[in-house]
């Protein structure tokens, strides 16, 4: 596959903070790529990065083979829909989409009438005089009509009700599905999004816990529960990745080793299910948290590469 | 998607495998595209491929060039042998063990399904 970015130990630092820190990572050309983690995580630094919005205070980082910043090769390539995006004060709907039809070279018409409908945006509205939805929904029109080669959409979703990301992600896979391209998306909406992703980046502190193909992390994590001795006799020999009880009951998030834990957890009394990707993002972040809380400062997820 | 039970793209092939199954998509008729599939059950197109070559590499489809993918001749059959030797795994098992649990013996339980089979 070819990368359409690359990331090589790339950070951020503000004057105290550290908003991404050492990241490698590639996102490959024609996958929608899930950008996960916590809130503060880093997500939104990473995508300015992305974007030619920052410049990195130490690492390499290329966007279709070359600096973002300030290069207009790259970025007329890019549409970034940011969240809480703002226009001039002048702006009403149909000029924030008339402005970004001139930036974007594939920008498709018919495709952006047809999703102002579907929204129900009106178009001479002010943009300011917008709810927080239909700002969203502005966004949205923008990043789908663009067509842009890499769309990268920052919780594109904020204030929508959950007709209108339905409408969204509906409208995503049909026109993604006809005009393959590479679209980012940063959420923690994972249960409603997870399916929509190819592949996944999770991240934590600023640091990549995990980039890894989305459907197979699905078979990543196995959810276990039963009598809290047995329970804890299964986790003995395996990797508990979050673990909770309720009197005699315990329930814990074991890394999957393969269908003999199924099973073997079945021959010991216990209830499997499969872990939920959100499910599984909340264990890893509880995961690291713990760890990095300890003197020993080990990674305990050795995934990033 | 359809149930939260491992990675979808064996999700999409096990769904596929049963309208196969139950007569719904006969041998020979055209299965869904992955672009059908994706927009269907609003999954990544590239995950629904990937249910739909797992049926391929099975036998259970094939391609014909430009066209799509079909049901293969004697599909149905083989499904049917795999899902038999299936049962006792994914069936026999979880119903031992609950018995087991409940202190109802085997024999009982041959009873109970015996009566079961009066009763309808």
């Amino acid at each position: 596959m070819t990368a359409v970015a690359t990331l090589e130990d790339v950070t951020m630092r503000f004057r105290s903070t550290t908003a991404v820190d050492g990241v490698t990572a590639r996102i490959e050309e024609g996958t929608i790529t899930g950008l996960l983690g916590r809130n503060g995580a880093g997500k939104t630094t990473l995508m300015q990065l992305l974007t030619g919005h920052r410049v990195p205070t130490s690492g390499r980082l290329r966007v279709f083979g070359a600096r973002p910043y300030e290069n207009d090769d790259v970025l007329r390539r890019i549409c970034f829909v940011k969240e809480g995006q703002r226009y001039p004060d002048a702006f009403r709907v149909k000029d924030a989409v008339e402005a970004a039809s001139w930036l974007h070279p594939d920008w498709d018409d018919d495709l952006a009438g047809s999703l102002l409908d579907e929204f129900e945006l009106p178009l001479r509205r002010p943009v300011r005089r917008l709810s927080r939805g239909m700002t969203s929904a502005v966004g949205i029109v923008i990043g789908l009509a663009s067509r842009a080669p890499l769309t990268i959409f920052d919780e594109p979703y904020l204030g929508l009700d959950a007709v209108a990301r339905q409408l969204f992600y509906d409208r995503l896979i049909a026109d993604y599905t006809e005009h393959p391209r590479t679209v980012v998306i940063s959420t923690h909406l994972i249960e409603e999004i997870g399916d929509l992703l190819e592949h996944v980046l999770i991240i934590d502190r600023g640091r990549l816990l995990l980039t890894q193909d989305a459907d197979s992390l699905r078979d990543r994590a196995l959810t276990v529960s039963g009598p809290a001795d047995r329970v804890a006799a299964f986790g003995r020999s395996r990797e508990v990745l979050h673990a909770e009880s309720l009197g005699g009951y315990r329930r814990a998030v074991v890394r999957h080793g393969g269908e003999q834990d199924a099973v073997a957890a079945r021959a010991l009394g216990l209830a499997v299910e499969p872990t939920s990707l959100q499910q599984l993002v909340v264990a890893l972040s509880r995961a690291t948290a713990a760890a990095s809380g300890r003197t020993d400062t080990s990674p305990r997820l050795e995934e990033v590469s | 998607m359809i149930e939260d039970g491992g990675p979808i793209f064996r999700q999409v092939a096990a769904e596929i495998e049963n309208s196969i199954v139950d007569g719904s998509l006969p041998e020979e008729s055209q299965a869904p595209s992955s672009n059908e599939l994706a927009a269907f059950h609003r999954i990544n197109p590239a995950t629904a491929a990937k249910g739909l070559n797992q049926l391929v590499a099975d036998g259970v489809l094939y391609k014909r060039r430009g066209v799509g993918m079909f049901v293969a001749t004697g599909a149905r059959e083989q499904l049917l042998k795999r899902r038999r030797s299936d049962f006792a795994d994914q069936y026999v098992r979880p119903l031992m063990t609950e018995a087991r649990k409940l202190g109802i013996a085997t024999r009982e339980l041959a009873a109970m399904i015996d009566r079961w089979e009066e009763q309808r």
